[in-house]
Order: structure tokens, then C-alpha cells, then sequence
């Protein structure tokens, strides 16, 4: 203000400052350039979502990938926050949509033509595929999204704990709600299952000897001993051996680490940071039968590619998502094992992997391969929200389970109506 | 009121000189001129605010899954859809209880430290600021806090390690609601945050009270202290205290943030805006019902208001001091 308001304003200032501004937009230009150096200018401009991984480096590893390609340029969203799916899914619906994205398979992003077909980039490798991760990624024998790693989850335990309180491995879900007992202590509690409990919901099903939906798409969940365990479930909630409310949730192995725990459930990608915190003190477990019909579970998850099928860019980005997912192995190899411990669903990977052959790791793929059990494309997000609210009102609040699975009946029979006519 | 008063008198009376003698020219046009000033405000208000009610209004009759353009007119469905649902009206339940805890207790809050404010001698617009300071704060970031470290369920949390030297055994403030804890976490972050903010407003009004009315009040034998505070402060501050309390409703029906962050995930402590976002707006997608709930609560919070002003008489002139 006092510049424009003095009488010795001449020329040359105003030169000064138009020169001045024009550097400071200069500046401003290199700045907005989204930290990829001088760009190579050539190819399209593409975004990719990723969600925040916990693990240190992973940041910085995705977005190295992203600008050694040559083809464009690739920008990385890293979405913090535990609400990916619904930033994911509004995004979807604008014109900021990113070209491309991790998430699971869920059909309804399929029937509304949100991801494309990506059979002609997988076919020619599809026998190097993990078969599990093809066919839960495949409908009416297209394929829509590449797997880029494999998450079994299951539980950990510190055994020194275990061993002080006498305590054997649990096989069934009485025996682990006895452990917890056991093991909790004026400092520690029995069991973690994460702040909501909504991680178990699957292992809790399978391990009950039911599934989601059977062969035809049908309700499979609502059985007499998925009822059970709902139940067995409360009672452990409300004895006091289970911790709830840590500052961090299930996937994150702070709780255990920090000996808020003496077993939590979590997953494989975390096992490097616990292994470093408390070596050899460590051991896993599958999750236990509920009941007598019941078998051990393990969850597959895991995280795969997808191509918006209304990207402007549609071919470039299968251009680039072929080029990363399909042919860098180096990198999908540094992707799974670098950071945390990601089973590679590529088998000319996994055989590779000898982070992964010996030990604890090598555990961890056994029960992978032996009790894992995949995601349904079926099973999409409305009907994992029937059942989370059936195990936020059942269990936390204990309501009665076999009324709530009622409730939850109505709204995943709506969903599967929509999804199958 | 002076200050519209001289304006009035500056410039022509429209009523008067527009349509005699209609002046030529920008400087002149007093219709220009309007559209001039609240131009960019109505274009603002019409692309952000009418447009997107508008366009409800429009997806509420259709079927929208992961649409905004849809093609399917449903009729009324969505409304009787939003209107059946048990959880949407329970959801009206919660922001009741919510509300009865968290205006009362906010209006006594600022003006509680109000007063205290008022009265210092000293180091006053230090504590002023001190008290203001929570309102600069995001309820993401205060929600975080209360969470993950004041309300914590493990021993380390600062609220356990506090009941702990009493021999009180660790509590899940969130996580378990029985009992609910969780409205003693939810209102105390809101409390804290947005105290300060009504205190200023309080402050304000409390040093437009005129101070002879108090020496008249001593004159005549008024005790200072309850009696003053009772016959004088509280009923001079009915105009901001009306004021403060419809701020405070219309907040509170505002509330997500909060309940976002702390009962993520949860069937429970759910207000409207939380039950809209699980319902509609958030995973699933289907703006068709969200919508028609979004209307639902916009023709709700505009008969609440136009009610309370009614009751309380907001806004009549001999109360707007």
C-alpha cells in the first residue's frame, strides 16, 4: 500500500517489481511441477490412488515406480485416513477420478462400468498367477484387476507370555477366550482384536465351517454357529481380557509391540516391525474353529490394480499399469518384501522369495496356503457393512446376534439383487 | 441502527428518485449498483448453495446409485424409503439427546468464563485469548486428541492413568457403549472447542450493559453478586443469549466431524448428518436417498428455527439491541 500511496513511485520501480513478480511466478510454476523434477514432457499426465500403507518407505517406493516409467506422467494421491473406500468411490463419480487405483474386487464396481477389462494384459501371463487371486478377481471370464500382493491375515503371540501363563496355542474359540483370560494381567490384556472388531467378522464365518454367499449367491453366513460365535465373542468383549480402545487399530502392530497385548490379530505385512521389536518372542496362529463343525481360517486379502474405465486416458493408463504390474518385476518384488512381508502373487515371485522361505515369514505362508481364504467378488461394500453392524450390535452392544443377522439378511438380499437380478 | 439510518439519508431514496427521474450512467444506476455489490455474492450463493439444493431436489425422485445424472424418476420412493427407516429417525433421537446435553452446557460454559473474563483486572486480553484459542483448532484434529490420547482405553491414556490413582480400573470411553461413555468424550471435545468463541460474544454484551444500571440496582438496595446477576446481567443479555442458543442448535445439527472421528464405524451416537453419510452419501452411494434425507433435514432445521424464533422472539426489534 505505502508503494502505491509515494510520490518517488517512478518507472523503475514499477519495472523492479514487474520483474520480481514475473520471477516469483516462475518459482510458483516449478513448485506446482508435484515434486517429479523437470518432467519428461512426453506421454499423458495420470493419477493413481493409493491408500496410506503403514509401513515406512512404502510412500516414497510407489511414487520412485511412478517416475521411472517414461511413458507419462504419473501422479500419486497417498490417501491417508481409515475412509479410503469412501474417497475412492466419490472420486469415482467426478471428473478427478484417478485414472487408476488400488482396491479389492467388488463387483458392483463392475456392473456399474467403473473398472475396465484388463484380460488382454493378464492373459498372456495369467498361469504366473497365484489361481486364488485370477479367479477372485474374474467375472464371466473377464479379468478386471491385478493383484499386486497378498495379505493373509492371522494371529500374532508373544510366546514368552503364553509360556508364563501356561498357555497352549488356541484350536477353538473357547479356548482362546480362556487364554485371554489367563494371560491378562494388571498391565496386560488378553487379546486385541482391532478398535471395532470388524476384522474378524470373515475368519469368525469361515471358521465357523459357513461362507458368505454359496455357490449360487446366495446368504451362506447365517448359520447356528456363526450365531455362536457372535455370542462367544461377547462374552469376551465384556470381560475385561480383551483391549479396547488402544490408540492404534488392528493393522498396526503397536499394541502388541508395545506389550499393551499378549496376542492381536494383525497382518503378515506387519511382521518386520514386530520382529524387530521383539525378535524370536513372537509366533502365529490361524483363527481358531468356532464350534465343532468349524475349521481354522485365515484371510487372503490383499490389494489389487484397477483401471478406471472412464479415464480420458484409458489406453495410457493400461499402458502403464501393464508396464509396473505386469512386466517390472523387480519392482513388484521390492513392493511385496521391501517393506512389510506381502506373500507375491506372482509364483515366478513368490519362488524367489527367500525373505519369505525360512522362519516365521515361511509360517505365514503355510497358513496362507493351507487355511487362507479369498475375497468373493460378490460380497461387496453394502453387505460388509450389514455385517459390520451386526458385529457392532451384537457384540459391543449386545444385542441379540441371530436378530441382528436377520436385519443384516434384508439389506445383503437387496445387494445381491441389485448385483444379480 | 445509526449507521442505516445515515446511509438512507446520504444516498437518493430509491422509492422516491428511481422511478421519477431515472438517472443515465454507471456512477447513477442504483439498479446496476445493486447487482454490482450483491452480484458475486448471489452467484456464489446460487452455484453453491441453490444449485446443489436444487439438484437434491431433483435426485431425491430418481434412483442415483453411483450416479449424479440419473435416469430412473422412482417418484417418492426415496422419501418413504429415508422417512421408514428406523436408524434415520432414531438418528433424529440422538442429535436430541445430543443437543440437550451440548447447548445447555455450552451456554452456561462462555458465559460462566464470560463473567470470570469480565471481572479481571489484569492480564484480561490475555485470558480472553487463552479461552478464544480452542476455537482456532480443527474437530478433526481435537477429536484425534480426545481420542487417541485424553480418552484412550489403555493404561498409558491420560484420563485412565488419572482414575487409575484412585484405584479405578481402566475404562473403553469408546468403544464399549454400555455405559455410554462416549457422550462424555463427544461433548467435552465440542465443549472445549467452541466455548471460547460464545464467551466473546457474551463479553460483547456484557460491556453494553450500561453500568448505571447497576449503581441504580446499588442505589436500591440490590445485594451485588446472585441478585444482581439474576434481575440485571441475565435478562440484558437476552438478545445474545437468544442468539447464542440458536448458534448452538444449528451447530449442533451440523455435528459430524466429531462423531466421525470418535465413533467411527459404530450402529450407535449417530446424529443425522452421520446416519445420511453411512446411509447414502458415503459408500454406498445412493445420492437418490440421500438426497430425499438431506431435504428431509434442511426443511426440519429451517421448521426448528423458525419455531425457536418464534418462542423466543429472535430478532424482534425491541430485543435486537
Amino acid at each position: 500500500m505505502s508503494a502505491m500511496s509515494n510520490r518517488n513511485f517512478d518507472r523503475r520501480t514499477a519495472l523492479r517489481a514487474a520483474l520480481g513478480l514475473a520471477a516469483a511466478g516462475g518459482l510458483a510454476a516449478c513448485g506446482s511441477n508435484n515434486g517429479r523434477g523437470g518432467g519428461s514432457g512426453s506421454g499423458k499426465a495420470l493419477t493413481q490412488y493409493f491408500h496410506a500403507y503403514g509401513e515406512a518407505g512404502t510412500e516414497q517406493a510407489i511414487k520412485r515406480y511412478a517416475k521411472a516409467y517414461k511413458g507419462g506422467n504419473v501422479t500419486t494421491q497417498w490417501i491417508t485416513g481409515s475412509n479410503f473406500e469412501s474417497k475412492l468411490f466419490a472420486t469415482l463419480l467426478t471428473d478427478k477420478a484417478p485414472d487408476c487405483f488400488e482396491f479389492h474386487p467388488q463387483l458392483q464396481m463392475i456392473e456399474s462400468g467403473q473398472v475396465a477389462d484388463l484380460t488382454d494384459l493378464i492373459d498372456p501371463v495369467k498361469d504366473d498367477f497365484n489361481p486364488a487371486d485370477i479367479q477372485s478377481h474374474t467375472v464371466d471370464g473377464k479379468i478386471y484387476g491385478i493383484r499386486m500382493i497378498d495379505d493373509p491375515q492371522f494371529f500374532f503371540y508373544r510366546k514368552s507370555l503364553f509360556e508364563k501363563a501356561g498357555v497352549e496355542v488356541p484350536q477353538t474359540l473357547e479356548e482362546l477366550i480362556e487364554a485371554a483370560a489367563k494371560l491378562t494381567t494388571s498391565k496386560v490384556k488378553g487379546a486385541y482384536l482391532g478398535n471395532t472388531l470388524h476384522a474378524i467378522i470373515s475368519p469368525l464365518i469361515w471358521s465357523a465351517g459357513a461362507q458368505h454367499l454359496d455357490d449360487k449367491n446366495q446368504i451362506a453366513y447365517h448359520t447356528d454357529a456363526v450365531v455362536d460365535g457372535f455370542k462367544q465373542l461377547r462374552k469376551l468383549f465384556t470381560s475385561g481380557d480383551l483391549l479396547l480402545d488402544a490408540p492404534t487399530d488392528f493393522w498396526d502392530p503397536s499394541a502388541l509391540n508395545q506389550g499393551l497385548t499378549a496376542m492381536q490379530w494383525c497382518g503378515m505385512w506387519a511382521m518386520p516391525q514386530m520382529q524387530e521389536a521383539l525378535g524370536d518372542d513372537l509366533g502365529i496362529f490361524p483363527f481358531p474353529r468356532v464350534g465343532d463343525a468349524g475349521k481354522q481360517s485365515v484371510y487372503n486379502g490383499g490389494w489389487s490394480m484397477f483401471v478406471n474405465a472412464k479415464s480420458k486416458n484409458l489406453e495410457a493408463t493400461k499402458e502403464y499399469v501393464k508396464w509396473l504390474w505386469i512386466d517390472q518385476k523387480e519392482f513388484q518384488e521390492d513392493w511385496a518384501l521391501s517393506y512389510g512381508f506381502h506373500i507375491p502373487p506372482r509364483k515366478s515371485i513368490a519362488e524367489s522369495a527367500d525373505k519369505l522361505k525360512s522362519g516365521l515369514p515361511a509360517e505365514g505362508v503355510k497358513l496362507f496356503n493351507e487355511f487362507g481364504h479369498f475375497d468373493n467378488i460378490g460380497w461387496t461394500q453394502a453387505s460388509i457393512t450389514a455385517l459390520e453392524d451386526v458385529m457392532a450390535n451384537s457384540v459391543r452392544k449386545g444385542g441379540d446376534p441371530d436378530k441382528e443377522l436377520t436385519k443384516a439378511d434384508a439389506k445383503v438380499d437387496r445387494e445381491l439383487k441389485k448385483l444379480f437380478g | 441502527m445509526s449507521t442505516i439510518t445515515k446511509d438512507g439519508v446520504s444516498s437518493p431514496a430509491p422509492a422516491k428518485a428511481a422511478p421519477a427521474k431515472p438517472r443515465r450512467g454507471l456512477r447513477g444506476s442504483p439498479t446496476l449498483n445493486f447487482w454490482l455489490f450483491t452480484g458475486p455474492f448471489l452467484i456464489g450463493l446460487a452455484v453453491f448453495v441453490y444449485a446443489p439444493i436444487l439438484w437434491s431436489l431433483w435426485l431425491s425422485f430418481f434412483e442415483a446409485r453411483f450416479t449424479v445424472t440419473p435416469d430412473k424418476f422412482v417418484g417418492l420412493d426415496n422419501y418413504v424409503v429415508m422417512l421408514t427407516d428406523e436408524d434415520f429417525v432414531g438418528s433424529l433421537g440422538t442429535f436430541t439427546v445430543f443437543a440437550a446435553l451440548i447447548v445447555p452446557l455450552t451456554w452456561a460454559t462462555s458465559l460462566g468464563l464470560a463473567l470470570l473474563v469480565n471481572r479481571l483486572r489484569f492480564m484480561r486480553a490475555f485470558f480472553r485469548s487463552v479461552f478464544f484459542l480452542p476455537t482456532a483448532v480443527s474437530y478433526v484434529a481435537a477429536s484425534l486428541i480426545w481420542k487417541m490420547s485424553i480418552f484412550n482405553g489403555v493404561r498409558f491414556g491420560l484420563m485412565n492413568t488419572f482414575l487409575g490413582m484412585f484405584g479405578i480400573e481402566n475404562t473403553a470411553w469408546l468403544a464399549n457403549p454400555d455405559p455410554p461413555w462416549y457422550w462424555l468424550v463427544i461433548v467435552t471435545v465440542r465443549l472445549w472447542l467452541q466455548a471460547g468463541f460464545y464467551m466473546i460474544l457474551f463479553i460483547a454484551a456484557l460491556q453494553n450493559i450500561p453500568q448505571e444500571m447497576y449503581e441504580a440496582a446499588a442505589i436500591d438496595g440490590a445485594k451485588p453478586g446472585w441478585q444482581t446477576f439474576w434481575h440485571i446481567t441475565l435478562p440484558q443479555l437476552r438478545a445474545t443469549s437468544t442468539a447464542v442458543i440458536l448458534l448452538l442448535l444449528v451447530a449442533a445439527y451440523q455435528a459430524f466431524d466429531e462423531f466421525f472421528n470418535l465413533l467411527a464405524k459404530t450402529t450407535w451416537g449417530r446424529p443425522p448428518l452421520m446416519e445420511l453419510y453411512y446411509k447414502a452419501l458415503g459408500e454406498s452411494q445412493d445420492y437418490g436417498a440421500g438426497s430425499a434425507g438431506a431435504l428431509i433435514l434442511t426443511v426440519l432445521i429451517c421448521l426448528v428455527t423458525l419455531l425457536q424464533g418464534k418462542i423466543m422472539g429472535f430478532g424482534r426489534g425491541e430485543e435486537s439491541k
